[in-house]
Protein backbone atom coordinates (compact mmCIF):
# COMPACT_ATOMS: atom_id res chain seq x y z
CA UNK A 1 0.00 0.00 0.00
CA UNK A 2 1.44 3.42 -1.17
CA UNK A 3 1.31 6.37 1.68
CA UNK A 4 0.10 9.75 0.60
CA UNK A 5 2.74 11.70 -0.34
CA UNK A 6 3.83 8.34 -2.96
CA UNK A 7 0.14 8.83 -4.53
CA UNK A 8 0.62 12.22 -4.69
CA UNK A 9 3.62 11.68 -6.29
CA UNK A 10 2.57 9.26 -9.18
CA UNK A 11 -0.15 11.92 -9.56
CA UNK A 12 2.06 14.78 -10.53
CA UNK A 13 3.97 12.77 -12.98
CA UNK A 14 0.76 11.54 -14.50
CA UNK A 15 0.21 15.16 -15.12
CA UNK A 16 3.27 15.58 -16.25
CA UNK A 17 2.80 12.28 -19.06
CA UNK A 18 -1.05 13.77 -19.89
CA UNK A 19 0.54 17.04 -20.93
CA UNK A 20 3.97 15.59 -22.89
CA UNK A 21 1.62 13.00 -24.51
CA UNK A 22 -1.10 15.54 -25.88
CA UNK A 23 1.99 18.40 -26.39
CA UNK A 24 3.50 15.60 -28.92
CA UNK A 25 1.14 14.97 -31.11
CA UNK A 26 -1.01 18.46 -30.85
CA UNK A 27 -4.13 16.73 -30.11
CA UNK A 28 -6.12 15.53 -27.16
CA UNK A 29 -8.07 17.00 -23.96
CA UNK A 30 -5.85 18.24 -21.35
CA UNK A 31 -8.46 19.64 -19.23
CA UNK A 32 -10.62 16.72 -17.75
CA UNK A 33 -7.31 14.22 -17.93
CA UNK A 34 -5.70 17.07 -15.24
CA UNK A 35 -8.49 17.29 -13.40
CA UNK A 36 -8.90 13.33 -12.74
CA UNK A 37 -5.09 12.52 -12.11
CA UNK A 38 -5.54 12.08 -8.17
CA UNK A 39 -9.00 9.98 -8.67
CA UNK A 40 -6.86 7.32 -11.24
CA UNK A 41 -4.14 7.22 -9.21
CA UNK A 42 -6.24 6.78 -6.18
CA UNK A 43 -8.24 3.89 -7.97
CA UNK A 44 -5.45 2.12 -9.71
CA UNK A 45 -2.78 2.31 -6.93
CA UNK A 46 -5.03 1.57 -3.88
CA UNK A 47 -9.09 1.23 -4.08
CA UNK A 48 -9.31 -0.73 -6.76
CA UNK A 49 -8.48 -4.51 -7.01
CA UNK A 50 -6.78 -4.92 -10.15
CA UNK A 51 -4.50 -7.68 -11.67
CA UNK A 52 -2.18 -5.33 -14.47
CA UNK A 53 -0.01 -8.64 -15.14
CA UNK A 54 -2.91 -10.77 -15.79
CA UNK A 55 -4.79 -8.69 -17.69
CA UNK A 56 -8.16 -10.64 -19.15
CA UNK A 57 -11.04 -8.61 -20.35
CA UNK A 58 -14.09 -10.90 -18.89
CA UNK A 59 -12.35 -9.42 -15.18
CA UNK A 60 -13.25 -12.18 -12.98
CA UNK A 61 -12.02 -12.08 -9.07
CA UNK A 62 -11.19 -8.52 -9.97
CA UNK A 63 -12.54 -4.66 -9.68
CA UNK A 64 -13.35 -3.37 -13.21
CA UNK A 65 -13.55 0.26 -14.42
CA UNK A 66 -15.33 1.25 -17.43
CA UNK A 67 -14.51 4.76 -18.77
CA UNK A 68 -17.62 7.02 -19.88
CA UNK A 69 -16.11 10.13 -21.39
CA UNK A 70 -13.29 8.32 -23.51
CA UNK A 71 -11.89 11.90 -24.41
CA UNK A 72 -10.09 11.68 -21.18
CA UNK A 73 -8.10 8.41 -22.62
CA UNK A 74 -4.42 10.32 -21.88
CA UNK A 75 -4.76 9.98 -17.84
CA UNK A 76 -6.44 6.76 -18.36
CA UNK A 77 -3.63 5.71 -20.15
CA UNK A 78 -0.75 7.05 -18.39
CA UNK A 79 -2.30 5.64 -14.96
CA UNK A 80 -2.04 2.10 -16.84
CA UNK A 81 1.36 1.89 -18.15
CA UNK A 82 2.68 3.82 -14.41
CA UNK A 83 0.24 0.42 -12.72
CA UNK A 84 2.34 -1.60 -15.29
CA UNK A 85 -0.58 -2.68 -17.92
CA UNK A 86 1.78 -2.11 -20.36
CA UNK A 87 5.41 -0.58 -21.03
CA UNK A 88 5.51 3.61 -20.34
CA UNK A 89 7.31 4.46 -23.56
CA UNK A 90 4.38 3.31 -25.43
CA UNK A 91 2.69 6.38 -23.95
CA UNK A 92 4.88 8.77 -26.64
CA UNK A 93 2.42 7.27 -29.50
CA UNK A 94 -0.81 8.38 -28.29
CA UNK A 95 -2.91 9.39 -31.46
CA UNK A 96 -0.55 8.14 -34.16
CA UNK A 97 -0.96 5.91 -37.00
CA UNK A 98 -1.09 2.26 -35.82
CA UNK A 99 -1.16 3.48 -32.16
CA UNK A 100 -2.94 0.89 -29.69
CA UNK A 101 -3.36 4.79 -27.37
CA UNK A 102 -6.50 5.64 -29.85
CA UNK A 103 -7.69 8.87 -29.68
CA UNK A 104 -10.61 7.33 -27.88
CA UNK A 105 -10.31 4.29 -25.55
CA UNK A 106 -10.72 0.90 -27.91
CA UNK A 107 -11.03 -2.41 -27.31
CA UNK A 108 -10.12 -2.88 -30.84
CA UNK A 109 -6.59 -1.63 -30.50
CA UNK A 110 -5.69 -4.29 -27.67
CA UNK A 111 -4.40 -2.40 -25.50
CA UNK A 112 -4.11 -4.16 -21.94
CA UNK A 113 -6.91 -2.44 -19.43
CA UNK A 114 -9.14 -1.42 -21.61
CA UNK A 115 -12.35 -3.44 -22.13
CA UNK A 116 -14.81 -1.42 -24.19
CA UNK A 117 -15.03 1.58 -26.67
CA UNK A 118 -15.96 5.28 -25.52
CA UNK A 119 -15.81 8.37 -27.03
CA UNK A 120 -19.39 8.73 -27.93
CA UNK A 121 -20.68 9.96 -24.92
CA UNK A 122 -23.75 8.63 -22.34
CA UNK A 123 -22.79 4.67 -23.07
CA UNK A 124 -20.21 3.78 -20.24
CA UNK A 125 -22.55 3.24 -17.17
CA UNK A 126 -25.08 1.03 -19.14
CA UNK A 127 -21.86 -0.93 -20.48
CA UNK A 128 -20.52 -1.38 -16.70
CA UNK A 129 -23.84 -2.08 -15.32
CA UNK A 130 -24.06 -4.73 -17.85
CA UNK A 131 -20.63 -6.13 -16.27
CA UNK A 132 -22.03 -5.67 -12.71
CA UNK A 133 -25.02 -8.09 -13.79
CA UNK A 134 -22.69 -10.57 -14.99
CA UNK A 135 -20.37 -10.47 -12.14
CA UNK A 136 -23.54 -11.53 -9.44
CA UNK A 137 -24.58 -14.11 -12.25
CA UNK A 138 -21.15 -15.78 -11.91
CA UNK A 139 -20.92 -15.11 -8.19
CA UNK A 140 -18.33 -12.98 -8.03
CA UNK A 141 -18.22 -10.15 -5.11
CA UNK A 142 -15.65 -7.75 -7.07
CA UNK A 143 -17.00 -4.72 -8.08
CA UNK A 144 -17.07 -2.53 -11.38
CA UNK A 145 -16.66 1.11 -11.69
CA UNK A 146 -17.59 3.88 -13.94
CA UNK A 147 -16.19 7.60 -14.69
CA UNK A 148 -18.67 9.92 -16.24
CA UNK A 149 -18.62 14.17 -16.80
CA UNK A 150 -20.99 16.32 -15.99
CA UNK A 151 -21.43 17.33 -19.14
CA UNK A 152 -21.96 13.90 -20.29
CA UNK A 153 -24.97 13.59 -17.91
CA UNK A 154 -26.60 15.28 -20.88
CA UNK A 155 -27.10 12.19 -22.61
CA UNK A 156 -30.57 10.73 -22.11
CA UNK A 157 -28.69 7.58 -21.79
CA UNK A 158 -27.28 8.00 -18.57
CA UNK A 159 -30.87 8.26 -16.88
CA UNK A 160 -31.74 5.22 -19.06
CA UNK A 161 -28.81 3.50 -17.32
CA UNK A 162 -29.36 5.28 -13.68
CA UNK A 163 -33.26 4.22 -13.67
CA UNK A 164 -32.31 0.51 -14.45
CA UNK A 165 -29.67 0.48 -11.82
CA UNK A 166 -31.92 1.76 -9.10
CA UNK A 167 -34.55 0.12 -10.15
CA UNK A 168 -32.44 -3.51 -10.03
CA UNK A 169 -30.15 -2.39 -6.80
CA UNK A 170 -27.45 -3.33 -8.82
CA UNK A 171 -25.06 -2.77 -5.72
CA UNK A 172 -21.56 -3.50 -7.08
CA UNK A 173 -21.29 -0.37 -9.00
CA UNK A 174 -19.90 2.39 -8.20
CA UNK A 175 -20.25 5.13 -10.70
CA UNK A 176 -18.03 8.18 -10.76
CA UNK A 177 -19.22 12.04 -12.38
CA UNK A 178 -16.23 14.70 -12.95
CA UNK A 179 -18.11 17.32 -11.60
CA UNK A 180 -15.61 20.39 -12.61
CA UNK A 181 -18.65 22.67 -13.71
CA UNK A 182 -17.42 23.20 -17.38
CA UNK A 183 -17.85 21.59 -20.93
CA UNK A 184 -17.01 22.54 -24.47
CA UNK A 185 -19.88 25.36 -24.61
CA UNK A 186 -19.18 26.98 -21.33
CA UNK A 187 -20.47 26.12 -17.60
CA UNK A 188 -22.87 23.00 -17.35
CA UNK A 189 -25.48 24.82 -15.61
CA UNK A 190 -25.68 27.49 -18.57
CA UNK A 191 -25.31 24.81 -21.44
CA UNK A 192 -28.69 22.43 -20.08
CA UNK A 193 -29.02 23.43 -16.58
CA UNK A 194 -26.81 20.46 -15.17
CA UNK A 195 -27.78 21.45 -11.05
CA UNK A 196 -28.66 19.42 -7.86
CA UNK A 197 -26.46 15.93 -9.39
CA UNK A 198 -26.89 14.49 -5.86
CA UNK A 199 -30.68 15.23 -5.61
CA UNK A 200 -31.46 13.82 -8.97
CA UNK A 201 -29.63 10.34 -8.41
CA UNK A 202 -30.99 9.76 -4.60
CA UNK A 203 -34.52 10.40 -6.47
CA UNK A 204 -33.50 7.47 -8.90
CA UNK A 205 -32.86 5.01 -5.65
CA UNK A 206 -29.35 5.68 -5.70
CA UNK A 207 -26.67 5.97 -2.59
CA UNK A 208 -24.93 9.17 -3.14
CA UNK A 209 -22.05 10.39 -1.91
CA UNK A 210 -19.69 13.89 -2.61
CA UNK A 211 -16.40 14.46 -2.01
CA UNK A 212 -13.24 16.61 -3.10
CA UNK A 213 -11.60 14.70 -6.15
CA UNK A 214 -8.14 16.91 -5.89
CA UNK A 215 -7.60 15.98 -2.54
CA UNK A 216 -5.97 12.66 -2.16
CA UNK A 217 -6.57 12.09 1.26
CA UNK A 218 -10.47 12.70 1.22
CA UNK A 219 -10.43 10.83 -1.81
CA UNK A 220 -9.54 7.73 -0.49
CA UNK A 221 -11.04 7.89 2.43
CA UNK A 222 -14.42 8.28 0.17
CA UNK A 223 -13.61 6.03 -2.31
CA UNK A 224 -13.29 3.19 0.79
CA UNK A 225 -16.65 4.78 2.30
CA UNK A 226 -17.93 4.18 -0.97
CA UNK A 227 -16.78 0.39 -1.08
CA UNK A 228 -18.24 0.09 2.32
CA UNK A 229 -21.80 1.16 0.67
CA UNK A 230 -21.61 -1.51 -2.37
CA UNK A 231 -23.30 -4.78 -1.62
CA UNK A 232 -26.25 -2.92 0.46
CA UNK A 233 -29.04 -2.87 -2.31
CA UNK A 234 -28.30 0.25 -4.18
CA UNK A 235 -25.75 1.82 -6.60
CA UNK A 236 -23.07 4.20 -5.25
CA UNK A 237 -22.62 7.31 -7.16
CA UNK A 238 -19.93 9.56 -6.22
CA UNK A 239 -20.29 13.16 -7.12
CA UNK A 240 -16.67 14.42 -7.06
CA UNK A 241 -16.14 18.20 -7.58
CA UNK A 242 -12.68 18.53 -8.83
CA UNK A 243 -11.08 21.19 -11.09
CA UNK A 244 -10.66 21.26 -14.68
CA UNK A 245 -6.63 21.86 -15.70
CA UNK A 246 -6.09 20.72 -12.00
CA UNK A 247 -1.94 21.49 -11.83
CA UNK A 248 -1.46 23.77 -14.32
CA UNK A 249 -2.34 27.42 -13.10
CA UNK A 250 -3.36 28.85 -16.80
CA UNK A 251 -5.37 25.73 -17.29
CA UNK A 252 -7.44 25.65 -14.35
CA UNK A 253 -10.73 25.88 -14.73
CA UNK A 254 -10.72 27.31 -18.27
CA UNK A 255 -13.22 25.16 -20.40
CA UNK A 256 -10.67 26.44 -23.54
CA UNK A 257 -8.42 23.65 -22.05
CA UNK A 258 -10.96 21.06 -22.67
CA UNK A 259 -9.43 19.83 -26.06
CA UNK A 260 -6.92 21.99 -26.63
CA UNK A 261 -3.19 20.73 -27.16
CA UNK A 262 -0.48 22.98 -25.38
CA UNK A 263 2.42 25.15 -27.89
CA UNK A 264 5.88 23.82 -26.49
CA UNK A 265 6.28 27.35 -25.12
CA UNK A 266 2.97 26.61 -23.33
CA UNK A 267 3.98 22.98 -22.04
CA UNK A 268 7.26 24.15 -20.52
CA UNK A 269 5.15 26.82 -18.46
CA UNK A 270 3.01 23.73 -17.27
CA UNK A 271 6.10 21.46 -16.48
CA UNK A 272 7.77 23.88 -14.18
CA UNK A 273 5.01 23.77 -12.37
CA UNK A 274 5.06 19.80 -12.01
CA UNK A 275 7.63 18.07 -10.45
CA UNK A 276 9.28 15.02 -12.89
CA UNK A 277 8.94 12.06 -9.87
CA UNK A 278 9.12 8.81 -11.25
CA UNK A 279 11.07 9.57 -14.33
CA UNK A 280 9.38 11.03 -17.79
CA UNK A 281 8.90 8.01 -20.48
CA UNK B 1 -39.03 -27.66 -59.76
CA UNK B 2 -38.38 -29.28 -56.85
CA UNK B 3 -41.72 -29.33 -54.68
CA UNK B 4 -41.51 -27.91 -51.14
CA UNK B 5 -44.66 -28.85 -49.39
CA UNK B 6 -46.47 -26.44 -46.68
CA UNK B 7 -45.80 -28.16 -43.51
CA UNK B 8 -47.75 -25.25 -42.13
CA UNK B 9 -48.60 -21.21 -40.94
CA UNK B 10 -46.51 -19.23 -38.40
CA UNK B 11 -44.82 -16.63 -37.47
CA UNK B 12 -40.79 -16.29 -38.02
CA UNK B 13 -40.38 -14.86 -34.34
CA UNK B 14 -41.87 -18.18 -33.03
CA UNK B 15 -38.80 -19.57 -34.64
CA UNK B 16 -36.59 -17.40 -32.62
CA UNK B 17 -38.25 -18.25 -29.13
CA UNK B 18 -38.02 -21.81 -29.60
CA UNK B 19 -34.24 -21.22 -30.54
CA UNK B 20 -33.55 -18.49 -28.12
CA UNK B 21 -35.25 -21.36 -25.57
CA UNK B 22 -32.87 -24.06 -26.86
CA UNK B 23 -29.92 -21.60 -27.28
CA UNK B 24 -30.14 -20.75 -23.44
CA UNK B 25 -30.66 -24.75 -21.95
CA UNK B 26 -27.35 -25.65 -24.41
CA UNK B 27 -25.15 -22.90 -22.94
CA UNK B 28 -25.83 -21.13 -19.63
CA UNK B 29 -23.86 -17.82 -20.52
CA UNK B 30 -26.88 -17.35 -22.67
CA UNK B 31 -28.66 -14.06 -21.73
CA UNK B 32 -31.76 -12.36 -23.00
CA UNK B 33 -33.17 -8.59 -22.34
CA UNK B 34 -35.82 -7.09 -23.46
CA UNK B 35 -37.32 -3.25 -23.60
CA UNK B 36 -40.88 -4.05 -22.51
CA UNK B 37 -41.92 -6.23 -25.84
CA UNK B 38 -41.48 -10.07 -24.32
CA UNK B 39 -44.44 -11.72 -25.42
CA UNK B 40 -43.93 -9.42 -29.13
CA UNK B 41 -40.60 -10.44 -29.77
CA UNK B 42 -41.29 -13.77 -29.04
CA UNK B 43 -38.60 -13.81 -25.75
CA UNK B 44 -41.19 -15.03 -23.45
CA UNK B 45 -40.34 -18.56 -23.32
CA UNK B 46 -36.95 -18.04 -22.42
CA UNK B 47 -37.54 -15.27 -19.82
CA UNK B 48 -40.25 -17.99 -18.58
CA UNK B 49 -37.49 -21.15 -18.17
CA UNK B 50 -34.84 -19.08 -17.11
CA UNK B 51 -35.57 -15.89 -15.64
CA UNK B 52 -32.46 -15.24 -13.29
CA UNK B 53 -30.98 -15.40 -16.75
CA UNK B 54 -33.72 -12.50 -18.66
CA UNK B 55 -33.55 -8.69 -17.96
CA UNK B 56 -36.07 -6.42 -18.82
CA UNK B 57 -34.82 -3.09 -19.14
CA UNK B 58 -38.13 -1.38 -20.05
CA UNK B 59 -38.72 0.79 -22.63
CA UNK B 60 -34.73 2.29 -23.07
CA UNK B 61 -33.22 -0.02 -26.34
CA UNK B 62 -29.95 2.23 -25.62
CA UNK B 63 -29.08 1.31 -21.88
CA UNK B 64 -30.29 -2.07 -23.39
CA UNK B 65 -28.00 -2.71 -26.26
CA UNK B 66 -24.58 -1.23 -23.94
CA UNK B 67 -25.87 -3.34 -20.73
CA UNK B 68 -25.88 -6.61 -23.31
CA UNK B 69 -21.97 -5.33 -23.99
CA UNK B 70 -21.24 -4.76 -20.51
CA UNK B 71 -22.78 -8.50 -20.35
CA UNK B 72 -20.78 -10.38 -23.29
CA UNK B 73 -17.30 -8.59 -22.49
CA UNK B 74 -17.74 -10.70 -19.42
CA UNK B 75 -18.28 -13.71 -21.00
CA UNK B 76 -21.87 -13.82 -21.71
CA UNK B 77 -23.67 -14.59 -24.76
CA UNK B 78 -26.34 -11.39 -24.79
CA UNK B 79 -29.41 -11.39 -27.07
CA UNK B 80 -30.99 -8.23 -26.64
CA UNK B 81 -34.75 -8.14 -28.24
CA UNK B 82 -37.06 -5.65 -29.86
CA UNK B 83 -38.98 -4.29 -32.93
CA UNK B 84 -36.35 -4.28 -35.83
CA UNK B 85 -37.21 -0.18 -35.69
CA UNK B 86 -35.88 -0.26 -32.54
CA UNK B 87 -33.47 -2.42 -31.75
CA UNK B 88 -31.32 -1.14 -35.13
CA UNK B 89 -32.26 2.59 -35.53
CA UNK B 90 -33.14 3.64 -32.18
CA UNK B 91 -29.42 1.99 -30.91
CA UNK B 92 -27.66 2.15 -34.12
CA UNK B 93 -24.39 4.29 -31.94
CA UNK B 94 -24.75 2.21 -28.91
CA UNK B 95 -23.99 -0.55 -31.61
CA UNK B 96 -21.44 0.97 -33.59
CA UNK B 97 -19.28 1.80 -30.84
CA UNK B 98 -19.96 -0.40 -27.50
CA UNK B 99 -20.94 -4.03 -29.81
CA UNK B 100 -19.22 -3.87 -33.48
CA UNK B 101 -16.14 -1.86 -32.40
CA UNK B 102 -15.81 -3.19 -29.16
CA UNK B 103 -16.06 -6.28 -30.66
CA UNK B 104 -18.60 -7.86 -28.05
CA UNK B 105 -20.61 -11.17 -28.17
CA UNK B 106 -24.12 -9.68 -28.74
CA UNK B 107 -27.04 -10.84 -31.11
CA UNK B 108 -29.67 -7.94 -32.10
CA UNK B 109 -32.75 -9.67 -32.63
CA UNK B 110 -35.19 -7.70 -34.85
CA UNK B 111 -38.96 -8.81 -34.39
CA UNK B 112 -41.04 -7.15 -36.80
CA UNK B 113 -38.97 -6.00 -39.40
CA UNK B 114 -39.97 -5.17 -42.81
CA UNK B 115 -43.47 -3.88 -44.63
CA UNK B 116 -45.27 -7.05 -42.84
CA UNK B 117 -45.38 -5.53 -39.22
CA UNK B 118 -48.91 -4.09 -41.19
CA UNK B 119 -51.31 -2.04 -39.63
CA UNK B 120 -49.16 0.19 -36.95
CA UNK B 121 -47.46 2.19 -40.11
CA UNK B 122 -44.16 3.14 -41.45
CA UNK B 123 -42.71 3.98 -37.72
CA UNK B 124 -42.81 0.78 -36.78
CA UNK B 125 -42.14 -0.68 -40.41
CA UNK B 126 -38.14 -0.49 -40.84
CA UNK B 127 -37.18 -1.01 -44.15
CA UNK B 128 -33.89 -0.23 -43.87
CA UNK B 129 -31.95 -1.89 -40.89
CA UNK B 130 -30.34 -4.62 -43.00
CA UNK B 131 -28.32 -1.79 -44.86
CA UNK B 132 -27.94 -0.41 -41.41
CA UNK B 133 -26.35 -3.06 -39.57
CA UNK B 134 -24.59 -4.49 -43.19
CA UNK B 135 -22.59 -1.18 -43.14
CA UNK B 136 -20.98 -1.63 -40.02
CA UNK B 137 -17.86 -3.50 -40.00
CA UNK B 138 -17.98 -6.49 -37.99
CA UNK B 139 -21.56 -7.38 -38.16
CA UNK B 140 -23.16 -10.60 -39.51
CA UNK B 141 -26.44 -10.12 -40.94
CA UNK B 142 -29.05 -13.02 -41.16
CA UNK B 143 -32.66 -12.81 -42.49
CA UNK B 144 -34.05 -16.37 -41.99
CA UNK B 145 -37.34 -16.88 -44.34
CA UNK B 146 -40.29 -19.16 -42.43
CA UNK B 147 -40.04 -20.46 -38.81
CA UNK B 148 -37.79 -23.83 -38.99
CA UNK B 149 -34.95 -21.53 -40.66
CA UNK B 150 -35.57 -18.74 -37.79
CA UNK B 151 -35.12 -21.58 -35.05
CA UNK B 152 -31.81 -22.77 -36.88
CA UNK B 153 -30.29 -19.21 -37.75
CA UNK B 154 -31.09 -18.34 -33.97
CA UNK B 155 -29.21 -21.30 -32.52
CA UNK B 156 -26.64 -20.87 -35.11
CA UNK B 157 -26.02 -16.98 -33.87
CA UNK B 158 -25.69 -18.33 -30.24
CA UNK B 159 -22.84 -20.00 -31.04
CA UNK B 160 -21.32 -17.67 -33.58
CA UNK B 161 -18.91 -15.80 -31.44
CA UNK B 162 -19.32 -12.19 -32.75
CA UNK B 163 -21.90 -9.58 -33.24
CA UNK B 164 -24.61 -10.82 -34.96
CA UNK B 165 -28.12 -9.38 -36.68
CA UNK B 166 -31.21 -11.62 -36.97
CA UNK B 167 -34.19 -10.25 -38.29
CA UNK B 168 -37.42 -11.81 -38.39
CA UNK B 169 -41.41 -11.16 -39.26
CA UNK B 170 -44.47 -10.68 -37.04
CA UNK B 171 -47.14 -12.15 -39.06
CA UNK B 172 -47.93 -15.89 -39.84
CA UNK B 173 -45.98 -17.33 -42.85
CA UNK B 174 -45.77 -20.90 -44.80
CA UNK B 175 -43.14 -23.48 -42.78
CA UNK B 176 -41.15 -25.15 -46.12
CA UNK B 177 -37.70 -25.54 -44.99
CA UNK B 178 -37.72 -29.08 -43.30
CA UNK B 179 -36.57 -28.99 -39.98
CA UNK B 180 -33.51 -31.21 -41.27
CA UNK B 181 -31.81 -28.64 -43.82
CA UNK B 182 -28.82 -27.57 -42.97
CA UNK B 183 -28.04 -24.24 -41.38
CA UNK B 184 -24.64 -22.20 -41.96
CA UNK B 185 -23.81 -19.03 -41.36
CA UNK B 186 -22.15 -17.65 -44.73
CA UNK B 187 -23.37 -20.49 -46.69
CA UNK B 188 -26.65 -20.06 -49.17
CA UNK B 189 -29.31 -22.95 -49.94
CA UNK B 190 -30.30 -23.31 -53.44
CA UNK B 191 -33.40 -24.36 -53.19
CA UNK B 192 -33.99 -25.05 -56.95
CA UNK B 193 -31.52 -25.30 -59.67
CA UNK B 194 -32.35 -23.68 -62.79
CA UNK B 195 -30.79 -22.02 -66.24
CA UNK B 196 -32.62 -19.13 -67.48
CA UNK B 197 -32.14 -16.84 -64.42
CA UNK B 198 -30.50 -16.67 -60.93
CA UNK B 199 -33.69 -15.66 -58.58
CA UNK B 200 -31.86 -14.64 -54.45
CA UNK B 201 -34.05 -14.32 -51.84
CA UNK B 202 -34.46 -13.51 -48.49
CA UNK B 203 -36.47 -13.36 -45.65
CA UNK B 204 -39.76 -13.47 -46.72
CA UNK B 205 -39.75 -13.43 -49.97
CA UNK B 206 -38.12 -16.68 -50.26
CA UNK B 207 -41.60 -18.41 -50.40
CA UNK B 208 -42.86 -15.82 -52.90
CA UNK B 209 -39.58 -16.48 -55.16
CA UNK B 210 -40.96 -20.24 -54.93
CA UNK B 211 -44.49 -19.72 -55.86
CA UNK B 212 -42.76 -17.25 -58.69
CA UNK B 213 -40.15 -20.32 -59.92
CA UNK B 214 -43.70 -22.66 -60.49
CA UNK B 215 -45.43 -20.16 -62.75
CA UNK B 216 -41.96 -19.58 -64.72
CA UNK B 217 -41.67 -23.13 -65.41
CA UNK B 218 -44.92 -23.39 -66.51
CA UNK B 219 -44.24 -20.53 -69.11
CA UNK B 220 -41.02 -22.83 -69.92
CA UNK B 221 -38.45 -20.31 -67.93
CA UNK B 222 -35.86 -22.31 -65.87
CA UNK B 223 -35.76 -20.73 -62.90
CA UNK B 224 -32.85 -20.96 -60.18
CA UNK B 225 -33.89 -20.16 -56.96
CA UNK B 226 -31.01 -19.17 -54.43
CA UNK B 227 -32.08 -18.97 -50.64
CA UNK B 228 -29.52 -15.84 -49.01
CA UNK B 229 -30.36 -16.32 -45.42
CA UNK B 230 -26.93 -14.70 -44.33
CA UNK B 231 -26.87 -11.51 -46.44
CA UNK B 232 -23.15 -10.35 -44.73
CA UNK B 233 -20.90 -11.85 -44.92
CA UNK B 234 -22.51 -12.70 -48.75
CA UNK B 235 -21.60 -16.48 -50.18
CA UNK B 236 -20.03 -14.51 -53.43
CA UNK B 237 -19.27 -18.47 -54.57
CA UNK B 238 -22.83 -19.45 -54.96
CA UNK B 239 -24.22 -15.85 -56.33
CA UNK B 240 -21.13 -16.12 -58.64
CA UNK B 241 -21.05 -19.42 -59.81
CA UNK B 242 -25.11 -19.05 -60.00
CA UNK B 243 -24.84 -15.90 -62.65
CA UNK B 244 -22.30 -17.35 -64.41
CA UNK B 245 -24.47 -19.97 -65.54
CA UNK B 246 -28.03 -18.42 -65.55
CA UNK B 247 -26.31 -14.67 -67.20
CA UNK B 248 -29.00 -13.05 -64.98
CA UNK B 249 -29.87 -12.07 -61.88
CA UNK B 250 -32.99 -10.92 -59.67
CA UNK B 251 -32.92 -10.00 -56.03
CA UNK B 252 -35.91 -10.34 -53.64
CA UNK B 253 -36.30 -8.56 -50.19
CA UNK B 254 -38.66 -6.89 -47.89
CA UNK B 255 -36.31 -3.63 -47.86
CA UNK B 256 -35.29 -1.02 -49.59
CA UNK B 257 -33.28 -1.52 -52.88
CA UNK B 258 -30.59 1.03 -51.10
CA UNK B 259 -28.23 -1.25 -48.70
CA UNK B 260 -30.00 -4.24 -49.28
CA UNK B 261 -29.40 -7.92 -50.37
CA UNK B 262 -29.82 -6.26 -54.27
CA UNK B 263 -26.95 -3.77 -53.34
CA UNK B 264 -25.07 -6.66 -51.84
CA UNK B 265 -25.50 -8.51 -54.88
CA UNK B 266 -24.72 -5.74 -57.59
CA UNK B 267 -21.47 -4.80 -56.06
CA UNK B 268 -20.65 -8.46 -56.01
CA UNK B 269 -21.30 -8.56 -59.71
CA UNK B 270 -20.07 -5.57 -61.14
CA UNK B 271 -16.63 -6.36 -59.26
CA UNK B 272 -16.79 -9.81 -60.87
CA UNK B 273 -19.09 -11.03 -63.65
CA UNK B 274 -21.23 -7.73 -64.87
CA UNK B 275 -24.82 -9.00 -65.77
CA UNK B 276 -28.15 -7.70 -66.04
CA UNK B 277 -29.83 -7.67 -62.94
CA UNK B 278 -33.64 -6.73 -61.17
CA UNK B 279 -34.48 -5.75 -58.18
CA UNK B 280 -37.46 -6.77 -56.81
CA UNK B 281 -38.00 -4.62 -52.80
CA UNK B 282 -38.85 -1.09 -51.96
CA UNK B 283 -37.59 1.78 -53.55
CA UNK B 284 -36.73 4.57 -51.87
CA UNK B 285 -40.02 5.06 -50.10
CA UNK B 286 -41.75 4.70 -46.77
CA UNK B 287 -44.43 2.00 -46.05
CA UNK B 288 -47.64 2.36 -44.41
CA UNK B 289 -50.47 1.06 -42.98
CA UNK B 290 -52.66 -2.17 -44.18
CA UNK B 291 -53.08 -5.58 -43.93
CA UNK B 292 -49.42 -7.87 -44.14
CA UNK B 293 -50.55 -9.45 -47.38
CA UNK B 294 -52.01 -6.10 -48.65
CA UNK B 295 -48.94 -4.34 -48.06
CA UNK B 296 -47.03 -7.19 -50.26
CA UNK B 297 -49.05 -6.56 -53.00
CA UNK B 298 -48.87 -2.47 -53.14
CA UNK B 299 -45.10 -2.39 -52.92
CA UNK B 300 -45.21 -5.04 -55.57
CA UNK B 301 -43.31 -7.74 -53.68
CA UNK B 302 -44.94 -11.11 -54.59
CA UNK B 303 -44.49 -13.85 -56.47
CA UNK B 304 -46.06 -12.03 -59.92
CA UNK B 305 -43.63 -9.50 -59.55
CA UNK B 306 -40.95 -11.60 -58.81
CA UNK B 307 -41.76 -13.23 -62.50
CA UNK B 308 -42.07 -9.75 -64.39
CA UNK B 309 -38.40 -8.92 -62.87
CA UNK B 310 -37.06 -12.71 -64.08
CA UNK B 311 -38.54 -11.88 -67.55
CA UNK B 312 -36.94 -8.43 -67.92
CA UNK B 313 -33.59 -9.79 -66.71
CA UNK B 314 -33.75 -12.20 -69.13
CA UNK B 315 -34.50 -9.94 -72.12
CA UNK B 316 -31.59 -8.12 -71.20
CA UNK B 317 -29.21 -10.53 -71.61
Amino acid sequence: MKNISELQDIATQIRRDVLRMINSCQSGHPGGSLGCADLFTALYFNTMNAAPETFAREGRGEDMFFLSIGHIAPVWYSALARRGYFDIKELSTLRQLGSRLQGHPSYHSNLPGVRAASGSLGQGMSVAIGAALAKKLNGDSNLVFSLHGDGEVEEGQIWEAAMFAGANGVDNLISIIDNNGVQIDGRCKDVCGVVNLKQKFLSFGWDVLECDGNDMQTLLNTLEECKQHAHLGKPVMLVMKTQMGKGVDFMEDNNGWHGKAPNDEQMQNALSQLKETLGDY
Amino acid sequence: MKEYKILGEKDTRSGFAEGLLEAGRENENVVALCADLTPSVRMDLFAKEFPERFFQTGIAESNMVSIASGMALSGKVAFVGSFAAFSTGRTYDQIRQSVAYSDCNVKIAGSHAGITLGEDGATHQILEDIGLMRMMPNMVVINPCDFNQTKQATLAAARYNGPVYLRYGRPKVPVFIPEDMPFEIGKAITLNEGKDVSIFATGHLVWQALEACKQLEAEGINAEIINIHTIKPLDGKAVLNSVQKTGCAVSCEEHMYNGGLGDAIAQLLVRNHPAPMEFVGIDDEFGQSGKPMELMKHYHLMAEDIVLAAKKAINRK
